[in-house]
């Protein structure tokens, strides 16, 4: 059985799930959870790339490259607001965010 | 069953990128965590050149690896956290976790076996891959970037752009005591304002006059 379309797809969901896998395990620290968020968008990419490359529409490139370009706007934006929340809090610890609502 | 090489390079390719994937979420350390991370990418990289995007393949490497993993590196190392005590509960939601990944996979999988593809869905493609060998991923791509999607193309450059003005506002801030030239000043200064000439006395001393702004 040769590499196919499902195989591309399996790899995608699996990481996908490491992802949402993650975010559970590392409840209290906000990096490994933007981390966890950067391998779900990953493998929503491969999925993208996955279905563009075997039906023959470039479509899904295009907006694979979109993704990216919202993952990497996301990732400066919410490291920005970590490092806000560090400098006043002197933690990272996500649970204590609540006691910021006024 | 025989396996060619490009089967072969697709399996190492996905088990790194597993492998890595699984490492970022569980490595003790996050430093350790950025760098499988990198891996990760790099082997996900290596996925899209076997299926032929090469251009978002050299997109992954120099927008991930280049830029956003070396970002979150320097806050990782820059920021004093305290990880052991972040660690601390971590097997609490252990259970939870398992069980909605599961599920998830579960889901997955059923739509995995549940699921073909329609019979014109190759004939409806939005804009097919050119069928011209001699066209490459990356001129193709441009060609349809330029043209049907321009629009979101530049609405793309916009998100950047305000990304980057959102993190340069949100983590810029006003330093006390830091004494900046004000050009504006110092143009406008003229002699009077600068020193006062004071006839004095023989033996008699001097009170100055209060300093000028």
């Amino acid at each position: 059985m040769s590499v196919g379309l499902g195989h591309y797809l399996t790899v995608a969901a699996i990481l996908f799930v490491f992802g949402v896998f993650g975010i559970f395990l590392n409840r209290k620290n906000v990096i490994i959870i933007l981390m966890s968020v950067e391998l779900m968008l990953l493998a929503v990419n491969i999925n993208l790339v996955a279905f563009s490359t075997f039906q023959g529409d470039m479509a899904g490139q295009v907006l694979a490259r979109f993704v990216l370009t919202v993952a990497a706007a996301e990732a400066a934006i919410g490291l920005a607001i970590l490092v806000v929340y560090f400098r006043s809090r002197g933690s990272i610890a996500v649970e204590d965010i609540n006691q910021m609502k006024g | 069953m025989e396996l060619t090489l490009t089967d072969i390079i697709f399996y190492l390719f996905a088990a790194t990128t597993l492998a890595s994937g699984m490492l970022v979420i569980s490595a003790r350390n996050p430093v350790h965590s950025v760098l499988w991370l990198i891996l990760a990418f790099f082997s996900a990289a290596g996925l899209f050149v076997l299926m032929g995007a090469e251009f978002l393949a050299m997109l992954l490497v120099v927008v991930y690896v280049g830029a956003v993993a070396v970002l979150f590196l320097f806050v990782v190392m820059m920021l004093d956290i305290n990880f052991t005590e972040l660690r601390q509960g971590m097997m609490q939601h252990m259970p939870l976790g398992v069980l909605i990944g599961l599920i998830l996979l579960v889901e997955l999988a059923t739509l995995a076996f549940a699921w073909n593809f329609g019979d014109d869905v190759a004939k409806n493609a939005a804009s097919p891959t050119p069928v011209d060998a001699t066209v490459t991923n990356t001129e193709a791509l441009g060609a349809l970037l330029y043209t049907d999607y321009i629009f979101i193309f530049q609405t793309a450059g916009l998100i950047l752009l305000v990304a980057m003005i959102g993190a340069i506002v949100l983590t810029h801030r006003d330093r006390t005591g830091v004494r900046r030239q004000n050009i504006g000043a110092q143009v406008r200064r003229k002699p009077d304002d600068a020193f006062d000439l004071v006839d004095v006395e023989t033996g008699q001393g001097v009170t100055l006059p209060p300093k000028k702004g």
